[in-house]
């Protein structure tokens, strides 16, 4: 079952917060949403967790007990220990003996030795894995991850992925939403929102091969309003192509929507 | 240091609640001893009982306010409307003629007692329920009250506003719990804390402070838990207009101010002009002191507290179930299209 949104509009007070998007997710695999701040990012993640938001569209979500939902505000309830937090989630899941049930990805994300550690004394990385540890326990059909690498050091953020990788081949359908382009490149789909609306979207090749003209790696671009910098170097989009074009990541191909977004 | 001045004033300026307080309080603070403050009593309900009541009613004059004049009654009624609060004093034509106070209405008693001091030779005056006019035993049943409030309002608005804080009640608006779980599990220990601390404070104040207690167990436990969901009510319903414990600390604090000095707790009602009186009339905690006083000091039955009993019940229905509304909309999941 494909879960997503389809026409999905939000107006938070008098900002539109979503525009029109669509985002299809299959199951097992992990789809990646992607965006500055304020792009519309964590509004999508809360319609998708069925969080009470006045919306037009079609929102395809299945019910309550098969969602696991991390916030981007944390997910994890700071004054009880990892045991105690998930033992909470597993009773309201009925899952007996929650602890054990999430031994091995305890153990894979070395949060096994603190399992009586108040998670609010855990480090950041640590707090993060708990939290999507949890969400993960009662193994359900769409997992919604709200930024769950952000502010976190390379280590865990690497185990962040093993787990996320680890539940999309169980067979859940992830969604994930990060400010990190090269994370979308993990995710069998992008999804890039620029204020509300979908900027690009498709599978990360796709992405890349549907950017129109050519990108060029150059010491001295020709045009600025068409360049950024990469490095020590700059990347110059051409609209009608370039015989010295480069291969362009999914940087390149966002900074293109963009220049094209402000340019219509 | 301008600059300093200048980014707490920028800072100050958004802060629209801390700015209401700073206002506010002031304001209300004033108002309020201005106006409410005030031990001095101008009507003392006054009953008038036996053979000449007519003219012996005639006779008393400010502040004696005669709201009852019975001919035919004695002792055992005068007794009896003063425990009801029908009356403050009741006079007793005789013979022997007698004077009664109601102790419990510590400054109308003092401010009578004042008054039938001049009496003639040969008229008894008796204080009933409180002979010494201990502050203690009409402070007591009161402050149990302020005690249930304080906790109830601010440790169970701080405990709901944290989970909004911390993100967790997205979380739990997310697990299959139905909202009644989530309010009734989340309210159930502050509730049970709450009853823990009503009988502690209950003990405390008969043993240390040894209040007499000469009513029923049942209507005390009746008004107490009553006033519990009132006050837990109160906390739910400021931690879903609050962002942080900050500002749920500040509402609490505005709750319970005008509550702790218009309910009659500290300053007399009779005292109170109507135009400030009134507001005692829709605060919980005014209907809370009347029956712990009755109950503790008077064995007052339960027909003669019905009215107080029967607003307290009201404000449990309308805070609480206003709470209640409030926080299931947090939680209650959106509407779920079937899916294409």
């Amino acid at each position: 079952m494909t879960w997503g949104v389809s026409r999905l509009t939000v107006v938070l007070g008098h900002t539109s917060a979503l525009d029109g998007v669509d985002l299809a997710a299959e199951p097992g695999r992990v789809a990646a949403v992607v965006g500055g701040d304020g792009a519309g990012k964590t509004t999508l993640c809360r319609v998708l967790a069925g969080l009470p938001i006045a919306h037009e569209g079609a929102v395809s979500i299945p019910e309550r007990r098969r969602i696991g939902y991390v916030p981007a505000t944390g997910g994890v309830f700071a004054d009880l220990t990892v045991a105690e937090n998930l033992d909470f989630s597993g009773a309201a899941h009925g899952i007996k003996n929650p602890v054990a049930a999430a031994g091995s990805l305890l153990e894979r994300t070395a949060l096994a030795p603190f399992v009586d550690r108040l998670a609010g004394n855990l480090s950041g990385g640590m707090r993060r894995k708990l939290a999507v540890i949890t969400a993960m326990l009662h193994t359900p059909e769409l997992l919604i991850l709200d930024e769950p690498t952000t502010g976190i050091d390379p280590v865990s953020r690497s185990d962040l992925w093993r787990l996320i990788a680890s539940a999309a081949s169980n067979g859940a359908t992830v969604v994930v939403a990060s400010a990190y382009l090269d994370e979308a490149e993990r995710a069998a789909s992008v999804t890039v929102l620029h204020e509300g609306r979908v900027l690009v979207a498709g599978a990360p090749d796709e992405v890349r091969g549907s950017m129109p003209g050519a990108v060029v790696d150059t010491e001295s671009p020709a045009d600025l309003s068409r360049a950024w910098r990469r490095g020590a170097r700059w990347r110059e989009w051409f609209p009608d192509g370039h015989p010295a074009a480069t291969a362009p990541d999914l940087e390149d191909v966002v900074i293109v929507a963009a220049l094209r977004e402000g340019a219509s | 240091m301008r600059a300093m001045i200048l980014k707490e004033f920028r800072q100050l300026r958004r802060d629209k609640r801390t700015v209401a307080m700073l206002i506010a309080i002031p304001v209300i603070l004033l108002t309020v001893f201005g106006y409410a403050a005030r031990f001095d009593i101008k009507d003392i309900k006054t009953a008038v009982l036996g053979p000449g009541a007519e003219s012996a009613a005639a006779a008393l004059t400010e502040p004696f306010e005669v709201v009852i004049i019975e001919e035919s009654g004695g002792d055992e009624v005068a007794r009896r409307l003063l425990r009801d609060g029908e009356a403050v004093v009741a006079v007793v034509t005789g013979p022997p003629p007698t004077v009664y106070l109601d102790g419990t209405e510590l400054f109308t008693a003092q401010s009578a007692l004042r008054r039938v001091d001049s009496l003639p030779e040969g008229v008894s005056v008796e204080v009933l329920f409180n002979p010494e006019l201990s502050t203690t035993n009409i402070m007591v049943p009161g402050l149990i009250g302020f005690v249930l409030l304080a906790i109830g309002t601010i440790i169970t608005s701080l405990g709901v506003v944290k989970e909004r804080a911390d993100g967790t009640i997205e979380q739990l608006a997310v697990m299959p719990l139905r909202p009644r779980d989530v309010i009734i599990g989340k309210i159930a220990p502050y509730f049970l804390v709450g009853v823990f601390d009503l009988v502690i404070i209950t003990i405390l104040g008969l043993l240390v402070f040894d209040v007499p207690f000469r009513g029923s167990i049942l209507m005390f436990a009746l008004g107490g838990l009553v006033f519990l969901f009132v006050a837990l009510g109160f906390g739910v319903l400021i931690s879903t207009v609050s962002h942080t414990q900050g500002e749920a600390i500040q509402l609490a604090i505005m709750v319970m101010i005008p509550q702790i000095l218009l309910s009659g707790l500290i300053f007399p009602l009779q005292s109170m002009p109507i135009g400030v009186r009134w507001i005692a009339y829709v605060l919980p905690l005014t209907y809370f002191v009347m029956i712990m006083r009755g109950v503790f000091l008077k064995a007052t039955p339960f027909d003669a507290l019905a009215l107080p009993y029967l607003a307290l019940f009201i404000m449990a229905i309308v805070v609480f179930g206003l709470a209640v509304l409030r926080f299931r909309r947090d939680l209650a999941p959106a509407g779920r299209d079937p899916g294409p």
